[in-house]
């Protein structure tokens, strides 16, 4: 009997092509919007959140002044300098790596070629804190950075534009008005979360560029990077209450440096993001009960034709059962195809996107597995129900239904 | 508790006694049938006649096992039909009834074959059983040629014929016609006719027809008058009327 009604059923969706390909196109569109959307927003927060961490795991940000951004009350704090981050790592416990940085953004040449880049002086602490692994070459010693010597350590973006494909290390670069060798050159990183290019960077010895650059001894940024498992909390105000000290600050006056964790910058991304992927999620969920509510239409417009055909099944000895299991089986067929199609088309569109949108493309069980038993169980229930109503009537009336 | 009224007689394939049937309750209760006794044997043709709201196409409803009387008692090839479930009457039409209605009920965007073929399907037989006995049945009705064509592509009286093929490819013991001729123009319906006595007379299929035109009716070997619910007269043709 099975082999007979599957036979039935599936010679009913080949004989009806046209009512089966638009149920058969709700499922599929219901089911493409709502995981393509939902793999997007979580590549998308995937994305952020390894950016963050390409930042500096754990890492700390001193900085003079109030906040970052507009509206910053006191522009007029007074900078840090090395001996600052020295005070830091000899004062402060349980720290990985503690790296005064200074920037400047200087037009670099390499024979016939010049690119503008962002130039960083550090120590060699700068690249633990940040993350960075070398590709080529050898990092700064201490002699180099005691004496503030010539020497630099490339971005992947600067070596591509100003290099040929052999290896940079030992060629020299100029810069205003004096050379430096490349020692080293880091492997690339990618954008950060803010969308800047984070290879696009050479950095030098801090003493080279406070000397033959800014021509202070000003340091902005010190990078802080603390041991796995230490508290944040406490770290921050131990180095709070230093830089007090170091800066004089009375009980009554409010702190003129800020320090950051990049932890809670990761979290306020990820959170906004995620607020973007509920809302991504919400609109393909419209638009998945709109597919179901296009499949319901399909199905009961063809419950007056279909009514008659129960009505002769029934006339010629069908049992009501066989009937009824064969409209199941056309439904759960349809549906199942379509949601099939759907979870294909959706894989597709999520790797194309993904490419062009530059995301990582996350394949997530649990919403292809939500998505097609939702729009499954409307196909089925509005294929199945109508059918039930109709198989329950006495042949005749089924037969005399117009 | 009609059993009483029901004298046992041996060579009946079709036994009705006492039949009612009433729609709605109380008020509004209307009685289609009041007490219907008829007996049919193997083998005839019977043209049931009568004027609308006569009770002619609720008998034969019941005939047919696609109602059930509200009281009364019938005996299809001596097993009680009366007090059977919705699905052993399924199994009943299934094996021993075929039917042709007025409007032809073929399935759409189907072919003849397939059409042909439906009620084998409900049986289970072989896909070469149902293909030769599906073919066989059309070459009874002279439309071999068409096996492949829909409903659409056929003109009224080939979907007739292509009805009349699902009804007899089972070797039904009755057929059963509801106005086989309603539809058709009368040079088609004749051809129609035609072709049932055809089927009873070659055939041995019993054949039950539901018709108000006489000339219809005198293809029958017998006519049975239904008025207001009863059966008024019940006559061979041929008897003076």
């Amino acid at each position: 009997m099975g082999w007979t009604i599957l036979l039935l059923a599936l010679r009913e969706i080949r004989r009806n092509l046209m009512r089966s390909f638009l149920t058969v196109l709700g499922i599929v569109i219901g089911v493409a919007a709502v995981v393509t959307m939902v793999t997007l927003g979580n590549g998308a927060t995937q994305s952020v959140s390894d950016q963050i961490s390409s930042l500096g795991s754990n890492l700390l940000m001193l900085r003079p002044g109030q906040r970052m951004g507009p509206g910053s009350g006191s522009l007029g704090a007074p900078s840090f300098k090395a001996e600052d981050a020295e005070a830091i790592r000899v004062q402060v416990s349980s720290l990985k790596a503690v790296a005064p940085t200074v920037n400047r953004t200087t037009v670099v040449v390499v024979g016939t070629k010049n690119w503008a880049t962002s130039i960083t002086g550090s120590n060699s602490d700068y690249f633990t804190a940040g993350n960075w692994t070398l590709e080529d070459g050898r990092l700064f010693n201490a002699t180099e950075e005691r004496a503030g010597k010539a020497v630099c350590i490339i971005g992947a973006t600067v070596r591509k534009e100003l290099f040929e494909a052999h290896s940079p290390v030992g060629d020299t670069m100029r810069i205003k008005q004096f050379s430096c060798e490349v020692i080293g050159v880091l492997a690339a990183k990618g954008q950060s979360a803010m969308g800047r290019d984070q290879d696009d960077t050479v950095v030098m010895p801090l003493r080279t560029v406070q000397r033959r650059l800014t021509g202070k001894q000003d340091v902005n940024t010190i990078l802080i990077s603390m041991q796995d498992g230490a508290s944040s909390e406490q770290v921050i105000n131990q180095i709070s209450l230093l830089m007090r000290e170091r800066r004089k600050l009375s009980d009554n006056e409010d702190d003129n440096f800020s320090v950051q964790d990049t932890k809670e910058i990761a979290k306020t991304l990820s959170g906004a993001i995620g607020t973007m992927t509920a809302l991504l999620g919400a609109v393909a969920a419209v638009s998945l009960l709109v597919g179901g509510i296009g499949i319901m239409n399909i199905m009961l417009v063809s419950v007056t034709e279909r009514t008659r055909e129960i009505g002769i099944r029934l006339a010629i000895g069908a049992l009501e059962k066989e009937v009824l299991m064969q409209f199941l089986t056309e439904a759960v067929v349809l549906s199942a195809f379509g949601g099939l199609v759907g979870l294909l088309l959706a894989a597709i569109a999520c790797y194309g996107l993904s490419i062009v949108l530059s995301l990582p493309f996350l394949f997530s069980p649990s919403i292809n597995l939500l998505a097609f038993g939702f729009s499954a169980a409307i196909g089925v229930i509005f294929g199945y129900v109508p059918a039930r109503r109709a198989a329950q009537l006495d042949p005749i009336e089924a037969l005399r239904h117009e | 508790m009609n059993d009483a009224a029901l004298t046992a007689e041996p060579d009946a394939l079709i036994q009705l006694a006492g039949i009612t049937k009433t729609y709605g309750h109380g008020q509004a209760a209307f009685q289609a049938l009041r007490g219907v006794d008829l007996s049919i044997r193997q083998g005839e043709f019977v043209a049931i006649m009568g004027p609308s709201g006569s009770g002619k196409s609720t008998a034969m409803n019941i005939l047919g096992c696609l109602d059930t009387p509200t009281s009364g008692a019938y005996l299809f090839n001596g097993v009680h039909v009366e007090s059977m479930s919705r699905d052993q009457r399924a199994l009943l039409r299934r094996n021993h009834l075929g039917f042709v209605f007025q409007g032809f009920n073929l399935l759409a965007r189907t072919s003849a074959q397939e059409n042909v073929e439906l009620p084998l399907l409900y049986r289970g037989e072989s896909a070469a059983a149902r293909h030769e006995m599906g073919m066989a049945a059309l070459r009874s009705v002279g439309l071999e040629a068409w096996a492949h064509h829909t409903s659409s592509e056929l003109s009224g009286g080939q979907q007739q014929r292509v009805a009349i093929a699902r009804a007899i490819v089972t070797n039904p013991k009755v057929l059963l016609a509801d106005e086989p001729t309603g539809n058709l123009d009368s040079k088609r319906g004749h051809e129609i006719m035609e072709l049932l006595v055809s089927m009873n007379r070659d055939h041995g299929i019993t054949i039950l027809m539901v018709t108000h035109e006489p000339d219809i009716a005198a293809y029958a070997k017998r006519v049975v008058h239904f008025v207001d619910g009863q059966i008024a007269h019940d006559r061979q043709n041929g008897e003076a009327a």
